[in-house]
């Protein structure tokens, strides 16, 4: 260790209690890789503030003898690699948070990978940062990676960027390299809204100007990177945008107190304020501003407070208090930057959950305008998927309008997430650009007669009979024997299959995920209208997902959606080959052949199940027909 | 009207511990509070009074007793009940306690597994919580350096570090299947400092034991244990010595070791602390066996 560090870590040592009461917190972002000795100057920051005690360097000097790679030496980046499997492969793979402190501040540093696959990550540690380091190898100058770490922290919405120039040791610690990268660096960040940009000479393997002034750069006369990080005023914008407070919590201990709890996600608000609910429009005025350890006069950003109001009006969570002068927008379409995060890919028209603030409800992306590639933020071809780590801008459309503003103008307020419906995980990190407002010119034409009297004019429960299953199941068989059936018996019917759509209404689709998305969206809207018509709707196609299957049942009214579960095993289906199909897949002349090199997913629970091997059609039928009679 | 001083990094983190405790209360059916009576629920507790205030707290509190904890936590856990007006479940592992299952016949490996990780096991399947909070904190260990706030479990309880979903400013995903779980952590950026800082400025109560005093105890593996009550077997020429101690954190009492130290005050402690050369973790005895041992112990369960 050397002697600089000794004194630093004195320099660090006093802070008695009442001057450390009064500091702040600065959240900051690293972004590099292991090769640009990332991790080793975090370590250094968290060694020479004191923040690894003595056992931690015990368990230190063991692992580095086992993993190290800094020789004889400590190596401080063993310190940071938390989880065994990536201890043991040398790579840091996730966001981790390390914490340590000065005398002037508490710093929580997000400590994010750079390589190309790990844009998820970034992109989440961004999410709560003032501050972004940036590692730059100055052997290497920059590189492609620079540039992506400078668009996502630009993105999400990062202001101020210290270019850490490290390995400053094995370019004998020259200026003339280091202004190169500076000039290089400022040229093309020009095109990103950074309010600043520092950059730091340093060697953190050996500490020169992580925490004290190095005197091997007699050169740059600017601070150590610790006292830039301690000096530096990232105060955000939040208290001087409009208020804007998302109810949390409605807070009812009895009858004579109603509060409604929650964070001021920005600006700051009086008692007497005017205040505006934004879906609603009813308006009021704070009574009080409460908490345990007494009223307060007002409330600002990041305040988490209960709010009184002086009338009793409708609120729940979900709901955005602001004041009634600045208002924000309440739409049901917008248009947004999404990063996709997940494994599975993202596609057009399917549903997912959106999570904003603390309203959910349920989100389609209606159309995806473009790509960008994070390499040089330049725009791409756009297509209907979003694969893990892509940015796409897009247009989503919700079940019902929610309240917000640009991410631009709030990070708080038009910030989202994504989340699958079936897996639960969160699939997205949205931006809004910007409300669409063509959801206000929609409004529903009122009709005298509706689905009720037109089924009774009929005689019938209007319901679909939803077959699926692989292709030469005997959907179409068995749902025309059903048909038929019911006909018969004087019911009205309509069967919607391949033949009677593929070729009309969805000619325009193909066969990739994403068309199958559409093509079963487009018919479950047709059997809806059906339906409203006071239809009983026969479909049979193989829909292979699960999603849309729940998406089709969703469209609909309770219980007026059967799912007919048509199951024959993939041999069967093969041998019998009606139309050819299974060989032509076999010889790869049809791509995206379900049950081939397309999944099926089967369903779990189906109102009705039929399984072929046991019967034959027109006892299946017979089966359909009991199952409804007995509804 | 109380003057605010919302800029310190304490108000910071309060007001984020709130936001997350309301969040759990609002998007969960179930959830419960892990107290351990420790300096940490301590925080964590006032949070929760300060994030529902004036409702009660909204959910009850759950102590996993494993039967060797420190009579002075018991008391101090009972009169917290009553002064706060807290519902609490306790909960032991009765198989285990049964069998007499002990750190010392079972080692403290077994007994830490039956006692504490199935025991918790055992009451969050009983009583079908959705969601669990723990006062964990990400500067506690390298492996909860990268644990979400909100921590997804398996319908087994069990953690997987490749399957955590990213945590985006501070919308939190709550959705979860019937039978998984969620744990949360809502002191995950609070450090042992701040702790401490946040105990000294709100007055909040916290077990004797932390402050140092005359206890009856012996030195085992270079650590001093204190003789709590008759149950712990002596070696063979061990003989209790008075000495002036306290703990650092705080457990079973055959487990946790205490530092010798004349700090009586929470000013002297946090003046200790500053210059103290060893983290508090080095008193837990689990930690030790390896690097990786916190990390394999939460995937099996334990918090």
């Amino acid at each position: 260790m050397s002697e600089q560090m000794m004194t630093a870590s004195g320099a660090l040592d006093g802070g008695k209690f009442a001057r450390q009461e009064s500091r702040d917190i600065l959240r900051f972002l690293t972004c590099g890789s292991v090769d640009d000795g990332k991790s080793t100057l975090i370590g250094r920051l968290l060694y020479d503030s004191k923040t690894i005690f003595e056992d931690q360097m015990r368990s230190l000097e063991a692992v580095s003898k086992k993993h190290g790679t800094t020789g004889d030496d400590i190596d401080l980046a063993l310190l940071l690699d938390g989880l065994q499997a990536e201890q043991e492969q040398g790579i840091t793979i996730d966001v981790a948070y390390r914490f340590f402190a000065s005398d002037k501040r508490k710093f929580v540093v997000a400590d994010t990978p750079g390589h190309e696959q790990y844009t998820r990550n970034m992109a989440t540690g961004a999410s709560n940062c003032d501050l972004a380091v940036i590692l730059i190898d100055a052997r290497k100058g920059v590189l492609t990676q620079t540039r992506r770490h400078s668009f996502i922290n630009s993105l999400i919405g990062v202001r101020h960027v210290v270019l850490a120039i490290n390995k400053m040791d094995l370019m004998d610690f020259s200026q003339e390299v280091f202004d190169k990268i500076v000039d290089d660096y400022k040229a093309f960040a020009q095109g990103f809204e950074f309010e600043s940009i520092m950059a730091v000479p340093l060697s953190a393997r050996y500490g020169d100007n992580v925490v004290v002034k190095s005197d091997k750069t007699p050169w740059y006369d600017g601070p150590s990177l610790l006292s830039y990080l301690e000096d530096i005023d990232v105060e955000s914008a939040d208290r001087s945008l409009p208020f804007r407070f998302p109810v949390q919590w409605v807070n009812r201990p009895n009858l004579n107190f109603r509060g409604f709890s929650g964070t001021v996600a920005s600006g700051i608000a009086h008692v007497g304020d005017e205040v505006v609910v934004a879906k609603s429009g009813k308006t009021s005025r704070i009574k009080s501003i409460v908490t345990m350890d007494g009223d307060l006069p007002e409330a600002e950003a990041g305040e988490a407070v209960t709010i009184t109001l002086e009338d009793e009006i409708d609120i729940s969570r979900g709901d955005l208090l602001a004041l009634t002068q600045h208002r924000p927008q309440v739409t049901d379409q917008i248009s947004a930057h999404i990063i996709w995060m997940d494994n599975s890919r993202m596609m057009v028209g399917r549903p997912y959950i959106i999570k904003m603030g603390t309203q959910q409800v349920q989100a389609t992306v209606t159309d995806l305008k473009h790509k960008i590639d994070v390499n040089d933020a330049t725009h791409k071809d756009a297509g209907k998927t979003l694969e893990l780590n892509e940015i796409g801008f897009c247009n989503l459309s919700f079940a019902q309008p929610l309240a917000m503003d640009t991410y631009e103008e709030n990070r708080k307020t038009g910030s989202f997430i994504l989340i699958d419906r079936f897996s639960n995980q969160t699939v997205a990190a949205g931006l809004v650009w910007f409300g669409l407002r063509r959801a206000e010119n929609i409004h529903w034409q009122a009709v005298d007669i509706d689905k009720k009297a037109r089924a009774a004019q009929k005689g019938q429960t209007p319901k679909v009979l939803w077959f699926t299953g692989l292709s030469g199941s005997g959907k179409s068989t068995i749902a025309n024997l059903v048909e038929k059936k019911l006909h018969g018996e004087g019911h009205h019917t309509y069967l919607l299959d391949g033949d009677n759509v593929r070729h009309g209404l969805n000619r325009d689709l193909g066969f990739t995920d994403v068309d199958r998305v559409e093509n079963i969206r487009r018919i479950g809207e047709v059997a809806k209208l059906m339906v409203d018509a006071g239809l009983i709707v026969l479909t049979a196609f193989i829909s292979p997902y699960v999603a849309e299957r729940r998406m089709v049942r969703e469209m609909l009214e309770d219980g007026e959606f059967f799912e007919v579960y048509v199951d024959t095993p993939l041999e069967v289906c093969e041998a019998r080959d009606v139309k050819g199909l299974y060989a032509k897949a076999r010889e790869g002349k049809i791509k995206n052949f379900t049950g081939i090199d397309s999944p099926y997913e089967a369903p779990v629970q189906p109102e009705i199940y039929v399984n072929t091997a046991e019967m034959s059609a027109e006892a299946a039928a017979d089966l359909i027909i009991a199952a409804l009679e007995k509804e | 009207m109380k003057e605010k001083s919302l800029r310190t990094h304490l108000k910071a983190l309060e007001h984020e511990s709130i936001h997350i405790i309301r969040e759990v209360a609002s998007e969960f059916k179930n959830p419960v509070m892990l107290y351990s009576i420790g300096k940490d629920s301590a925080v964590m507790l006032h949070l929760a009074r300060k994030a529902f205030y004036p409702s009660r707290l909204p959910f009850p509190l759950m102590h996993v007793d494993t039967t060797w904890k420190f009579r002075e936590m018991i008391t101090f856990r009972d009169r917290m009940v009553k002064e706060y007006d807290l519902d609490l479940i306790v909960h032991t592992n009765e198989e285990g306690r049964a069998n007499n299952v002990n750190p010392f016949t079972h080692g403290s490996s077994l007994y830490t597994q039956i006692m504490k990780t199935d025991a918790l096991k055992q009451a969050l399947t009983a009583h079908k919580f959705d969601a669990a909070f723990g006062g964990a904190r990400r500067d506690e260990e390298k492996s909860r350096a990268k644990e979400r706030i909100f921590s997804f479990r398996t319908e087994n309880h069990s953690w997987d570090p490749k399957n955590q979903r990213p945590e985006l400013w501070n919308i939190f995903n709550t959705r979860i299947k019937p039978g998984e779980s969620i744990r949360v952590f809502p002191l995950s950026n609070w450090t042992e400092q701040d702790i401490w800082q946040y105990i000294m400025l709100e007055n909040i109560p916290i077990v004797p034991l932390y402050f140092a005093k005359e206890r009856p105890v012996v030195k085992r593996d270079g650590t001093w244990i204190m003789v709590d009550d008759d149950r712990l077997p002596l070696n063979e020429g061990e003989v209790p010595e008075m000495k002036m101690v306290r703990f650092r954190t705080l457990g079973c009492y055959p487990l946790t070791g205490a530092v010798e130290s004349s700090a009586s005050t929470l000013e002297e402690i946090f003046e200790e602390m500053l210059i103290a050369r060893t983290s508090e973790r080095e008193g837990r005895m689990i930690d030790h066996d390896d690097t990786a041992s916190m990390e394999k112990k939460k995937r099996e369960g334990y918090f």
